[in-house]
């Protein structure tokens, strides 16, 4: 009867305090911090232009001037990496974001008003989740182009039915909370309870859930580089291992760092979200 | 059977009608059958006015308190019949947005609960904001916010507060703040002092006695605590199994009371003023509502029961300044020739 605040309500600040408490999280965060840095300061720290050829082709590791070596162009490989990184991050972001918004939306909706409405919004979500995502994002980008704002929308748009199910049943709880009654009571239209009532409510396993989204968007766009359904203009991780597929013995090297780089990015984005589940997850917090 | 001295009778304490429930009746649907909570209620509030609904639990009278907003705990209640108005105006005929508007804006509620009943995620200020802004008041709003806060005796600081900072009381005031945002006529009071501790209590209700004054509002109480009645209370009704059994001024119910039910009520008070051995409280339990007694609803429980008791139906009789619904007063008078 007293203290009846919903257990995941924690301040930003004690989120935080409590994820620097914790190496995974700080690993994590440690990670997407050089990853976001190489991308800002991709040009200061590229050796070369990631696209100029030359004619030292297929250089190994730590060739003079190519510390990762080069491809079967002559490309740098180390430059190609940190460029790379531009995709990947923001392929992952605008992805998961886009994710995000229509999980929120499909699943705030759901949840509140229940009843016909969240029935066919559910069918909805199973439908997505479903299809076997790297089938249909391979299709849609084989007819609609790769570009990156098509990779994006795609990703996005097969990745929301998860958010959509946690907002839900975040949603399905709290509309009964007695704070949601008042918040009725004093008159209040259903949009305004939904967005500046709940959802700051039930924002903490979103943005964990959020965040694990950005790796598999990350995942899913390097996949879809990699059967060479990339950005042609752009030079990605996914597309540099499509290019490596055929040197994979003769210059390991091609294949090798893009693949590190796409698992160091994913596995970041990873330890983050799990350490700010456990850090906003009053259950596991230690005492103090 | 009239003839009372106009000096206080029900009707003419306070000013204009604020709020009047005619013969409202809201029923709760489940699988297990239909339920009544509130049968045949009517009242009236004053401008102006402090109106007790008292009874015990399950008596309906939160479940009355719910239908003049028509906003229930359960999905299943629905105001079934009468007539719920405000200054005038129907509020069970208006449009869903109509009805919003009024919520908390011309009608208000404070609850017994004010620490769950706050956002949890939200500064108090961040709340009495929203509040506003709902009804589009939000120019000003923080300014307005100082000064409801100063008004319910916080320090403008607790605005930049979270709820589970302050302490019951705190809330509750809080409660009462963003209840007054927006100027309401009306404000529901339901159980607004039982989950406090004791001191907190007398705060509390001093509180709202003061700010109903200095607000002149109308305000319906909602509570079983015959204490807090005696306290602020002008006048008064006793529910009992989703009926009003009577309805009288606050001191001619202590004084007087007339049905058997309040007076069983009081007895269980007034004992404790009184070094008599304490007196058995009323027996039994609130009826089944799936199933209410016949004839008075009251009578399988009456110390006074008569064979009419579970046939006719008592009506609400007015007697000096108390209407009451008992056979035992046609009894009396018929007895006596006079009334009291």
């Amino acid at each position: 009867m007293a203290a009846s605040a919903p257990a995941a309500t924690v301040g930003a600040a004690a989120v935080w305090g409590q994820l620097m408490r914790q190496r995974r999280g700080l690993l994590g965060l440690g990670m997407i911090v050089v990853l976001a840095l190489v991308a800002i300061l991709a040009p200061w720290l590229a050796p070369h232009d990631p696209f100029s050829t030359s004619r030292n082709a297929f250089l190994p590791p730590g060739s003079a001037g190519h510390l990762l070596g080069t491809d079967h162009l002559g490309r740098d490989v180390l430059s190609g990496v940190i460029y790379g990184s531009r995709v990947s991050l923001i392929v992952g972001l605008a992805a998961a974001f886009t994710a995000t918004v229509i999980g929120i939306l499909i699943g705030a909706v759901s949840g509140f008003f229940g009843g016909l409405v969240d029935e066919i919004l559910m069918r909805i979500t199973e439908l997505f989740q479903i299809i076997p995502r790297f089938v249909l994002a391979l299709i849609v980008v084989a007819f609609f182009g790769s570009g990156l704002f098509n990779l994006i929308l795609v990703i996005g748009i097969l990745s929301w039915p998860q958010t959509a199910r946690l907002v839900r049943s975040q949603f399905l709880r709290h509309r009964t909370l007695p704070y949601v009654d008042a918040a009725r009571v004093l008159g209040m239209r259903p949009v305004r309870i939904i967005f500046r009532e709940i959802l700051p409510n039930v924002l903490a396993p979103v943005i964990v859930v959020a965040s694990l989204d950005i790796a598999q968007a990350i995942l899913l766009e390097a996949s879809l580089g990699f059967f060479g359904l990339g950005d042609p203009n752009l030079r990605s991780w996914g597309g540099m291992l499509n290019t490596a597929q055929g040197f994979v013995q003769r210059a390991w090297w091609m294949s090798v760092f893009p693949g590190v780089a796409i698992s160091l990015a994913v596995l970041g984005f990873n330890l983050f979200g799990d350490g700010l589940n456990d850090a906003t997850d009053p259950r596991l917090r230690s005492g103090s | 059977m009239t003839a009372s001295p106009p000096a206080r009778s029900p009707g003419a304490s306070g000013g204009d009608v604020v709020l009047e429930l005619r013969a409202v009746t809201t029923e709760i649907r489940s699988t297990r059958g239909r339920v009544r909570p509130v049968d045949g209620v009517s009242l009236t509030v004053h401008a102006g006015e402090v109106v007790g609904v008292v009874g015990e639990s399950g008596s309906g009278k939160s479940m009355t308190a719910f239908s003049v907003l028509q906003l229930f705990p359960t999905k299943a209640a629905r105001v079934i019949a009468g007539e719920v108005l405000l200054a005038g105006r129907d509020l069970l005929t208006l449009r869903p947005e109509a009805l919003r508007r009024v919520r908390g804006r011309e009608v208000a509620m404070i609850f017994q609960d004010a620490a769950s009943y706050l956002n949890p995620v939200l500064t108090v200020g961040a709340q009495i904001e929203q509040q506003l802004q709902a009804h589009d008041m939000a120019r000003g709003a923080q300014v307005r916010v100082a000064e409801l806060l100063r008004d319910v005796g916080l320090t403008p600081e607790v605005a930049k507060r979270y709820p589970h900072e302050l302490s019951g009381g705190q809330c509750q005031r809080v409660g009462i703040a963003s209840a007054l945002a927006c100027s309401p006529a009306l404000v529901i009071a339901d159980e607004p002092t039982t989950a406090l501790d004791v001191t907190i209590q007398a705060q509390v209700l001093r509180l709202l006695a003061r700010l109903q004054r200095e607000h002149d509002l109308a305000l319906l109480l909602i509570t079983h605590d015959l204490g807090v009645v005696a306290e602020v209370c002008d006048r008064v009704y006793v529910m009992y199994a989703g009926q009003i059994v009577e309805e009288a001024p606050v001191e001619r119910l202590f004084a007087e009371p007339q049905h058997p039910y309040t007076q069983g009520l009081l007895a269980g008070v007034l004992d404790l003023l009184d070094p008599k051995p304490i007196q058995a409280a009323i027996k039994g339990s609130v009826p089944d509502l799936r199933d209410p007694p016949s004839g008075c609803r009251f009578h399988p429980r009456c110390p006074h029961v008569m064979p009419r008791c579970s046939s006719d139906v008592p009506p609400l009789v007015l007697r000096g300044e108390t209407r009451s619904a008992c056979w035992l007063h046609d009894e009396a008078d018929a007895s006596q020739g006079t009334p009291t």
